[in-house]
């Protein structure tokens, strides 16, 4: 059962703020401003304007970490705090954490590579050694809590927030009380940039509005964005028996597959992951609400997505959307606020709309939500992911 | 020669490991642990490689485990710079 959410996006700083932005289709994408970003290719990003690290993180902890693991603290706290479970009053081996990480700690390498390459050696920071680390964002947020029971994270890219509440989930069932769950990502410095650009996907268009086009016949590739969302998973039980204020849905099906290799013949596995968190979850296609997309833009995987979705759901057989147009792919934080927007979604009855889509190709045959959000009765929705490098994922949660 | 006082100290620290409330490091802090003014370890070799960079000196890691306080740091720093002057 999940109990608690918490939001660091460029659609807002906090749940309320993050689902009013997303309702209203209001689109976070700016003009990249951090850096002078006019002699890169990329030049539109979602970030998360006005986060002071300082009033959410512990101030020895703010030079010892990078800005992924500032936000990742902060989205966490919130989440604890919207749980209302005070983990002190949990036996200190039955609470854990479990988080995805897609770039590490980029912004503060970025900082020490250029005290490395002007000063030398000796003005590299100690704390680069674990500033970088994958499991930063999970170690700081179990020493800041004392969350001692079983702590990790998952690396699969966009797949990553799905991946970590399968394995939150795979946790509780092996007796935790609660775990903290999801992602975030802050990649948005010249080295982050640069790093993404190798994956040939990144949109290189100048106008925000129409930079990340999903299932548009203009579709060129996604916008890059930083923040994520966390989520508390607690034993329902458990939950219960507190008398939790919120109880926003259940992880009732996951599953993960792996792509072929490049230029196999084999197809592609998303059709898989998605069929086996169904059935994982003993639904129907039919039972299935609303469709949370992964949404590449890239047309190829545009074309598998939507080839493996009108094929389990049939031809405009469930409502497609995609809201992280509004804040681009956030990575390992991508699929940690889909869940937060889906869990929402389910809570309220209504699908938030997919910005920027000009013109669908009809030929995917997707009932997509665009422009205004759609009022559904939901029961369970479906949220997909996909990682650079093969990840898919498939999460169905339940009311 | 130049020579590292208390402030020098209290200065590098907070560059080094932040600080979580300011008073803290402001207090009659000289006979208290690093560690239970909540510097770890990896706090103290960045103390101590700034106070290198800073100081024009060099401190081997290995010396780090005998200056448990600000009081003892500031002896065997001063001790060394005295030495190479």
């Amino acid at each position: 059962m999940i109990t608690g959410l918490g939001v660091m996006a460029p659609t807002g700083r906090t749940v309320a703020a993050h689902w009013s932005a997303v309702l209203a289709g209001r689109s976070a994408l700016t003009t990249i401003s951090q850096f002078d970003a006019s002699g890169y290719p990329v030049r539109v990003a979602g970030t998360v304007p006005g986060f002071e690290p300082r009033s959410h993180v512990p101030g020895r902890v703010v030079p010892q970490t990078d800005r992924w693991t500032h936000l990742g603290l902060a989205a966490a706290a919130q989440a604890l705090d919207d749980a209302a479970l005070d983990p002190a009053t949990v036996p200190e081996y039955e609470m854990g954490v479990t988080t995805a990480s897609s770039s590490g700690g980029t912004e503060f390498g970025q900082r020490e590579i250029e005290a490395l390459w002007r000063d030398g050696p000796s003005h590299v920071g100690a704390y680069q050694s674990i500033a970088w680390f994958y499991a930063a964002t999970t170690g700081q947020i179990s020493i800041r809590h004392g969350l001692r029971g079983p702590c990790g994270v998952l690396v699969t890219e966009q797949a990553g927030g799905l991946d970590a509440i399968g394995q939150a989930r795979r946790l509780i069932r092996s007796g935790l009380r609660a775990v903290v769950t999801g992602g975030t990502d802050a990649s948005l410095c010249p080295y982050g940039v640069v790093a993404q650009l190798s994956s040939g996907r990144l949109s290189t268009a100048t106008d925000p509005s129409r930079a990340y086009a999903p299932f548009d016949a203009y579709a060129a590739g996604h916008v890059p964005g930083e923040g994520g969302g966390m989520l508390i998973v607690e034993e329902a039980q458990a939950a219960a028996e507190r008398g939790a204020a919120h109880r926003y849905g259940a992880v009732a099906g996951y599953a993960a597959t792996f792509d072929p290799p490049p230029g196999s013949t084999r197809p592609p596995a998303l059709g898989r992951a998605i069929r086996g968190a169904l059935a994982d979850a003993g639904l129907a296609p039919d039972q299935v609400g609303a469709v949370f997309a992964d949404a590449a833009a890239v047309p190829e995987l545009d074309r598998q997505e939507a080839e493996a979705i009108a094929e389990i759901f049939g031809p405009y057989g469930v409502p497609v959307t995609a809201p992280k147009t509004m804040t681009g792919r956030l990575y390992a934080g991508g699929a940690s606020l889909d869940l937060v927007t889906a869990l929402m979604a389910l809570r309220e009855g209504v699908v938030p709309p997919t910005s920027g889509v000009r013109c669908p190709v009809d030929e995917l045959r997707l009932d997509l939500v665009r422009d205004s959000p759609r009022q559904v009765a939901l029961e369970h929705v479906l949220v997909v992911g996909r990682g650079y490098g093969g990840f898919n994922a498939a999460v169905v949660l339940s009311r | 020669m130049p020579e590292l006082t208390l402030d020098d100290l209290r200065r590098i620290l907070r560059a080094a490991g932040g600080e979580d409330d300011p008073a803290t490091l402001d207090g009659d802090i000289l006979d208290a642990t690093f560690a239970d003014l909540g510097y770890d370890s990896l706090a103290m070799l960045e103390m101590v490689s700034r106070i290198e960079r800073e100081f024009g000196t060099s401190i081997p890691d290995e010396l780090v485990p005998d200056m448990p306080t600000p009081r003892t740091a500031i002896g065997l720093i001063n001790s060394r710079l005295r030495a190479a002057a």
